[in-house]
């Protein structure tokens, strides 16, 4: 057992964690952050995405100890700050990207990521960049239709900036 | 024009918003005090005598509470894992039912089989405690393969000599006979339908929690159907009775069936809760799901299609193995059953259908229910044999089914149904028209010039949804009726809490029954809340599956706010001082007929409760109505799908270029969601067709054990779909005129997806290929043929 720190959502979090804890179960059994979910056990279905260090991670593929002293996001800090939903989520609502909710807040981390990297994705880049997220509910038409209108919103929202 | 919020508007889904904040609350985000960890150790093993299970290293291990075995459950007098549906054979007789133990005893029957369970302060003690469990075991040979599973001289069990569970026939075969005597062509057909497993991204998970205090269970779990996990686990496996157990299936990561089903995990968790005093939690992870959770379709069949010279249908047969696995899940017998050979008169008016089916149990997996269940084994047997009928006698395939059509309702099929309604010529039609099948062949032509291989198959599919009438499902050997229960709980200032007995696990009820119910009482939806999957809540409930939830669940609704209406009329009446039989009630008013007198649904419920002025001799306060609605009669979604693929001869590689539907889904409440269930249920039949395949070795090993091995369909495997819903012919027999549509997707796409690769491939000869058209599939298909050929 060894103790780690970490600053998730913006806030900084201690816990124990053993050698073989891995991040994932960290943040949900020792941060009680369950809106990330664990959907395999072979880093497959992207469930578990979060950014450590700004970048989406699957967080059943590292260790909790690795991650001492990083900055963390899980979906739980994706909110506006009044509590509303941002751009990302809001068209995922919008445009009835999610079923059941329990492969969410992975594709909404996974794709938050792509518009950080590539602000207007193609569809099928759009498509290439979440075959790491896999969701059973949506058949990803509408995955896929959300991002492309979040990511015309954000220009929008940047053309109306400038 | 739908009312804002209302049925038949696009409104944006209420339960979203926990979602995308990762408030979500799944089973395995609940925690209770003083909770521990099971782990499961389950058979690496097909088949073996289970000689000696030793648990005390284990037992002695770090953090290790108890563990348990086999002969722990025997000695707790526990009972075997229910089944609900018992078959009548051809013979009269019933089922082999073989006792499916909770925990493995004297034997084991698959990969995944439970053989004992370590509880601990944590779930990594637990699972290393496991490892220290010394389990001796005799390996004995595996029925695996369940067409040679009735000569192999082994058995799964010995309740079942030659490992059949049942052979049962429907139609009438003399007159079959008959007609394929008097046929100008008969078309043969030898498939398989690929078993698959239903993988929903939520792992199972069970929280079972005993309260000493008042000898109350809790248990928490991954179901879509809590009342019945309620009923079959009390009464059938641990002996609680109802008022000291409740089952609450919170938020549920999906379910596809595969969480319909009572699972022996359930059972043990509430049970040891009790040995131990304290709550125990098992949560599955993938691999485990992979051997654990019922796995879906899994039959071989060989169907005969007799014809006259126009293309007429005059007799279809069907000779059926559906593969059981090594125990019977839930609903596991009536699947090819009843809810297979029913659907083979498919939207044609063959007038002899004769089907058979042998149940077989294997060394394997149970199979049970998996989208669509039964349906799209039907759909895809008659969409195949009719498309190779169509490529033997050189009609189109478009046409063929035009000649063959229902077009008159009520019909009695040959198969025991009866269609109240529908209009497939429009759902054809429409399809047609939108993926222009008219101009194939110079799409075809187009791609042949950059050597792709072009094809398109349809598909034309009914399917029997609404699950069901009670009584009759009863004679067909169901152990529970399938009406659905509903409580309107109209509180004093006017907002109305529904109950519902269906189950949400992405289908969206929240916000679908909430325009139900705000389009009856014109009320806003935000004064609407809906709530279901907790047995402590809810008065009773079947669930949710079969496309069921709005057809039977919504008309439950419907039954209670009809008599929260009455009600409020007659306290509209007294408040009024007009006769009951002059008010009515629209837009959320009470009014006074021919007159401007009226009073708001919120002065009538605030009356209720506070009921000064009341005609209390006559009524009772409050204002909350319960309604149990059973339907009448199964209802009949259909429509029709087109599939347009380009094959890669050099790789075989199959490219979908365009997936249409075109459905009849009869009343729609909110076409934003239909679209959604349409898509999923595209994914999944896609994924059937092209990619998914769960396969056992000789020696029962599962060899597409984890997403490594078993291909789940990506972003990247999947079109954009075209979905579109037609006028529409209204269920005639419930109260919204709704068919059901979750289901549709998973059994209209399959057969269309692989008339289009046969379409695409048939210059070599070929006239069929089994699912799944991978690559590999497709290549060697066309390589053996193009030998075949070059021999010829
Ligand atoms: S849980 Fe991390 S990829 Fe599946
Ligand atoms: S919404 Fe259910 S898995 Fe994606």
């Amino acid at each position: 057992m060894a103790k780690i720190t970490m600053t998730v959502n913006g806030k900084e979090h201690s816990g124990e964690a053993e050698g073989r804890t891995l991040l994932v179960d960290f943040i949900r059994g020792e941060l009680g952050l369950t809106g990330t979910h664990v959907g395999c056990d072979t880093s497959q279905c992207g469930a578990c995405v979060v950014h450590v260090n700004g970048e989406s991670v699957k967080s059943c593929s590292v260790f909790a100890q690795a991650c001492d002293g990083a900055q963390i996001a899980t979906i739980e800090g994706v909110q506006n700050n009044d509590g509303t939903l941002n751009v990302l989520q809001a068209a995922f609502q919008e445009h009835h990207g999610l079923q059941c909710g329990f492969c969410t807040p992975g594709m909404v981390m996974s794709a938050s990521e792509l518009l950080k990297v590539n602000a207007a994705p193609s569809e099928a880049e759009i498509r290439e960049w979440l075959k790491g997220n896999i969701c059973r509910c949506t058949g990803y038409h509408n995955i896929v239709k959300a991002v492309q209108s979040a990511a015309a919103t954000m220009a929008g929202a940047a053309q109306a900036a400038e | 024009m739908p009312k804002d919020g209302g049925i038949g508007a696009s409104v944006v889904r209420r339960e979203d918003t926990r979602f995308l904040k990762g408030k979500g609350r799944y089973t395995d985000d609940m925690n209770r005090p003083g909770q521990t960890y099971a782990y499961i150790l389950r058979s690496s093993l097909a088949h073996a005598t289970l000689n000696n299970v030793d648990t005390a290293a284990a037992s002695a291990a770090p953090g290790v509470i108890r563990v348990f075995t086999g002969e722990d459950i025997t000695a707790a007098g526990l009972g075997g894992v229910p089944c609900g549906w018992q078959i009548t054979d051809k013979h009269g007789d019933p089922m082999k039912e073989p006792l499916h133990p909770i925990l493995a005893v004297g034997k084991v029957r698959h990969v995944g089989d439970p053989i004992a369970v370590v509880v601990a302060e944590t779930y990594e003690q637990a699972r290393d405690a496991a490892e220290l469990i010394d389990v001796d075991m005799t390996d004995l040979p595996a029925v695996v393969n369940m067409r040679t599973a009735e000569t192999s001289g082994h058995q799964v069990h010995e309740e079942a000599p030659d490992n059949v569970c049942y052979d049962w026939e429907l139609g009438d075969k003399e007159g079959t006979d008959a007609a394929f005597a008097n046929a100008h062509h008969i078309t043969t057909l030898e498939f398989i339908n690929n078993r698959l497993v239903a993988n929903p991204m939520e792992p199972r998970c069970a929280l079972g929690d005993y309260d000493e205090n008042d000898e109350h269970y809790t248990l928490y779990t991954t179901s879509q159907n809590p009342h019945v996990i309620r009923l079959l686990m009390g009464a059938f496996v641990l002996n609680i009775p109802e008022h000291k157990l409740r089952v609450y299936a919170p938020d549920v990561g999906g379910g596809f069936g595969s969480k319909i089903y009572h699972y022996a995990e359930e059972a043990f968790v509430t049970w040891a809760s009790k040995q131990i005093r304290r709550p125990v939690k098992w949560t599955a992870d993938r691999s485990e799901a992979f051997i654990s959770d019922a796995h879906g379709r899994d039959h071989v069949t060989k169907a005969e299609l007799a014809m006259d010279a126009e293309g007429k249908f005059l007799g279809l047969r069907a000779d059926t193995y559906a593969n059981m696995g090594a125990y019977l899940s839930t609903f596991a017998p009536c699947v090819p059953t009843w809810l297979h050979a029913t659907l083979l008169a498919g939207q044609y008016t063959t007038p002899m259908v004769h089907a058979r089916v042998r149940a077989m149990f294997t060394n394997t997996v149970p199979v049970d229910a998996y989208r669509g269940a039964g349906r799209p084994e039907a759909t895809y047997l008659l969409e195949r044999i009719i498309n190779k009928a169509a490529q033997e006698i050189g009609l189109d395939q478009a046409e063929i089914r035009r000649r063959n059509f229902i077009r008159t309702f009520p019909y009695d099929t040959p198969v025991a149904l009866q269609y109240d309604t529908g209009d497939y010529d429009a759902t054809l039609n429409a399809v047609m028209e939108t993926a222009d099948y008219a101009g194939f062949e110079a799409r075809r032509a187009e791609a042949a010039s950059r050597g792709k291989l072009r094809g398109i198959g349809l598909s034309c599919y009914i399917e029997a949804c609404g699950i069901a009438p009670s009584a009759l499902v009863g004679a067909l050997g169901a152990r529970a009726g399938l009406y659905e229960a509903a409580t309107i709980r109209v509180n004093p200032t006017g907002s109305v809490s529904v109950m519902t007995g269906a189950h949400s696990h992405g289908q969206g009820h929240e916000t679908t029954f909430a325009q139900v119910v705000s389009d009856a009482l014109g009320i806003p939806a935000d004064q609407i809340e809906i709530i279901h999957g907790d047995t402590d809540k809810i008065p009773f409930g079947m669930g949710t599956y079969g496309s069921r939830s709005l057809a039977v669940g919504g008309s439950a609704i419907v039954k209670a706010v009809d008599k929260v209406v009455a009600k409020g009329k007659k306290i509209a009446a007294h408040l009024l001082e007009a006769a009951e039989s002059d008010i009515i009630f629209e837009d959320g008013q009470y009014k006074v007929a021919g007159t401007d007198k009226a009073k708001a649904f919120a002065e009538i419920s605030l009356a209720a409760y506070v009921p000064h002025n009341y005609p209390i001799d006559e009524i009772e306060p409050g204002l909350e109505e319960t309604a149990f609605y059973d339907p009448k009669n199964f209802t009949y979604p259909a429509g029709s799908y087109l599939c347009e693929v380009e094959v890669d001869p050099e790789t075989g590689k199959v490219e979908i270029v365009a997936m249409t539907a075109s459905d009849d889904f009869g009343n729609i409440v909110n076409p934003m969601i239909v679209e959604g269930q349409v898509h999923g249920g595209l994914a999944q039949g896609i994924g059937q067709a092209l990619l998914e395949n769960c396969a056992y070795d000789e020696h029962g090993q599962l060899v597409s054990g984890s997403f490594m091995d078993y291909a789940m369909p990506l972003a990247v495997d999947l079109p954009n779909f075209v979905v579109e819903t037609v006028e529409g012919t209204p269920c005639t027999h419930n109260p919204l005129g709704v068919k059901g549509c979750g289901e549709a997707g998973a059994i209209g796409s399959p057969p269309a997806l692989i008339n289009a690769v046969v379409d695409a491939i048939k210059g070599y000869g070929i006239d069929h290929i089994d699912m799944p058209a991978t690559s590999l599939n497709v290549w060697t298909t066309i390589q053996n043929a193009s030998a075949k050929q070059a021999a010829e």
